[in-house]
């Protein structure tokens, strides 16, 4: 009982301190992706959209919201995990953790729970952005909505996490975003139906995990989907399982923050 | 109660640097006890590894009865850690960085705030509490992190050099308050450089070189053991004329017309020195010891043992 307690201050301290980071500097973390996504809506909705006309039976402008949600919740979780934790680690406060008995369960339920609330909170601000650019946004189905959001920015602030404790320097920490995270993301059907792929290359786009991400997200918003939701709900469970599980492992040897 | 117990603990390095040769160190409760050797002798290796920031390589260590290995989150609960080098984010506040540090703990917010009054009026910081922490001089983010040490109540609080840079007004006020906490019964462990820091606060020692412990003992003890102590005196005649005493049976060095530097052995006594200077109408203005007695000591030790070392070894 006691141990429950004081694990749920220390969870709650980490959360706190990760909300107050993030909201400290909103300037850095939740006006960009309001700018950026605009600039989406501008040129890829607005401009070029309207010479495309309908993807998957849809306006294209509509079709874009979803993706481009969920293109703001990947960065903005990945981004706030690995430069806050790597930060603790640069400035040493990851110490204070450390030195108190805080399990390494808490510590990365803190992170992504961090990670979580500005993924949460980016995806409100781009939602409402994205009203003044489609008139009818529908939500079809809420539940798997809300569950694709919260399991895919779980998913990338444990891998934010992870790129953190082997981060050395901040460069380390841009690495990823830049050559691994962006391809695969725009690769990932935010713009596109894979279905207009030919032949081989809807094969190769289907080993992309970040498309089972924005097709059950758009599912939620839209009912339409290029792949099976239930194979993109377990995807992504299995993805978050095998971070959570490599995150815990890195943590509980001390690989990157102990001697 | 030992509030320390180590036993033959070793610490080898990536890359094969052995920084702890399997060293025994037991400090009772309520001890004042401080931990001196030279730069790299494994004194913050030590210490890393007791608050649990450095994993060992093998050994035993227990604090107050808990054993490192099986019983982490109740050891963890004893200690509370200064260490040598600001290890805070500068950009939170002052009472952000020690009620986050009480929340890892588990204490609950609201008696963590409470606390944070406490310890930051007593530490002369309750006015910057809403401050960024790097807006703060060097002597109160060394104040703040003692601050965040003690805001769980720990019973064992360990200070990796808490003084360094620190002015000699703020040293010393913070020796008073380090003096005052141990009466309440803080068990305190110290490092320092200072050896002043170490005769005026610690009551036992222990000296570590190399990664290993070449002397540990009370420093009263310790301090018994010197044989030879060199004083400076500043001398006058009544014609201010150059002074040149001869101090028979005595080693003297002449510093400047006025200023002479005597050794003088334990057996001798400081008597004999003014019996010879009345003799001859030396007046003595004032004297002083020219090195602090425990430094004396110190590097007698630490190159004692470097020199049995060697000749084992060769």
């Amino acid at each position: 009982m006691m141990t429950t307690s004081y694990n749920f201050t220390a969870l709650k301290t980490i959360w706190i301190k990760e909300c107050t980071r993030f909201l400290r500097i909103w300037v850095q973390t939740l006006v960009p992706p309001a700018i950026t996504m605009t600039l989406y809506f501008v040129i890829f909705g607005s401009i070029v959209g309207e010479r495309i006309g309908d993807m998957s039976g849809r306006p294209y402008m509509e079709f874009i919201v979803p993706g481009l949600i969920m293109m703001s919740v990947i960065t903005n979780s990945y981004s706030n995990v690995a430069s806050s934790f790597f930060s603790a680690k640069f400035q040493r406060n990851i110490e204070e953790m450390l030195v108190a008995p805080v399990s390494t369960p808490v510590i990365i339920a803190g992170y992504v729970g961090g990670g979580l609330a500005r993924a949460m909170i980016v995806a409100v601000i781009v939602t409402l952005v994205s009203f003044t650019f489609v008139e009818n946004v529908s939500i079809n189905h809420a539940g798997i909505l809300v569950l694709t959001v919260v399991l895919t920015s779980t998913l990338f602030s444990l891998a934010g996490l992870i790129n953190a404790v082997y981060a050395k320097t901040f460069d380390d920490i841009s690495i990823v975003p830049t050559f691994i995270l962006t391809p695969l993301t725009y690769l990932g059907g935010v713009f596109f139906s894979i279905s207009l792929l030919p032949g081989i290359w809807e094969t190769v786009a289907r080993a992309n995990p970040v498309l089972y991400m924005v097709n059950a997200f758009r599912y939620g918003f839209l009912g339409v989907s290029d792949v099976s939701i239930s194979v993109a709900l377990s995807v992504i469970i299995a993805f978050n399982l095998v971070f959570f599980v490599t995150a815990y492992t890195l943590l509980q040897r001390g690989i990157g923050i102990r001697s | 109660m030992k509030a320390l117990s180590i036993s033959n603990l070793r610490k080898t390095y990536k890359g094969g640097f052995e920084a702890l040769k399997g060293i025994d160190l037991d400090v009772e409760e309520g001890d004042f006890f401080a931990l001196l050797g030279p730069n790299g002798a494994g004194k913050s290796t030590t210490i890393g590894i007791i608050s649990s920031l450095v994993n060992k390589s093998a050994g035993q260590v227990s604090v107050f009865g808990y054993d490192l290995d099986t019983q982490l989150v109740d050891l963890k609960k004893q200690i509370g850690l200064v260490p040598q080098e600001f290890n805070f984010n500068q950009f939170e506040t002052v009472r952000q960085i020690v009620v986050n540090q009480a929340g890892y703990y588990g204490v609950p917010r609201q008696v963590a705030h409470e606390r944070a009054e406490h310890y930051l009026k007593q530490l002369g910081l309750w006015d910057k509490r809403d401050n960024a922490a790097r807006m703060l001089s060097g002597g109160m983010k060394r104040r703040l992190m003692i601050a965040r040490a003690l805001l769980h109540e720990p019973k064992l609080l360990i200070l990796d050099e808490p003084t360094a840079g620190v002015d000699i007004e703020l040293r010393r006020s913070m020796w008073d308050y380090l003096i005052d906490i141990n009466k309440q019964g803080i068990t305190i462990i110290l490092t320092t450089h200072y050896l002043e820091e170490a005769e005026t606060l610690c009551r036992n020692i222990a000296i570590i070189d190399q990664g290993n412990i070449v002397e540990n003992t009370s420093i009263k003890r310790l301090l018994a053991t010197l044989n030879r102590e060199t004083f400076v005196l500043d001398l006058s005649r009544d014609d201010d004329t150059r002074v040149e005493p001869a101090l028979e049976g005595f080693t003297m060095r002449q510093m400047d017309d006025h200023t002479i530097e005597v050794d003088v052995e334990k057996s001798q006594g400081l008597n004999k020195v003014f019996d010879q200077l009345s003799a001859q109408n030396i007046k003595v203005l004032s004297m002083r010891n020219k090195a602090n007695r425990l430094e004396e000591l110190f590097v007698d030790l630490v190159e004692r043992g470097r020199t049995e070392k060697s000749a084992a070894g060769a």
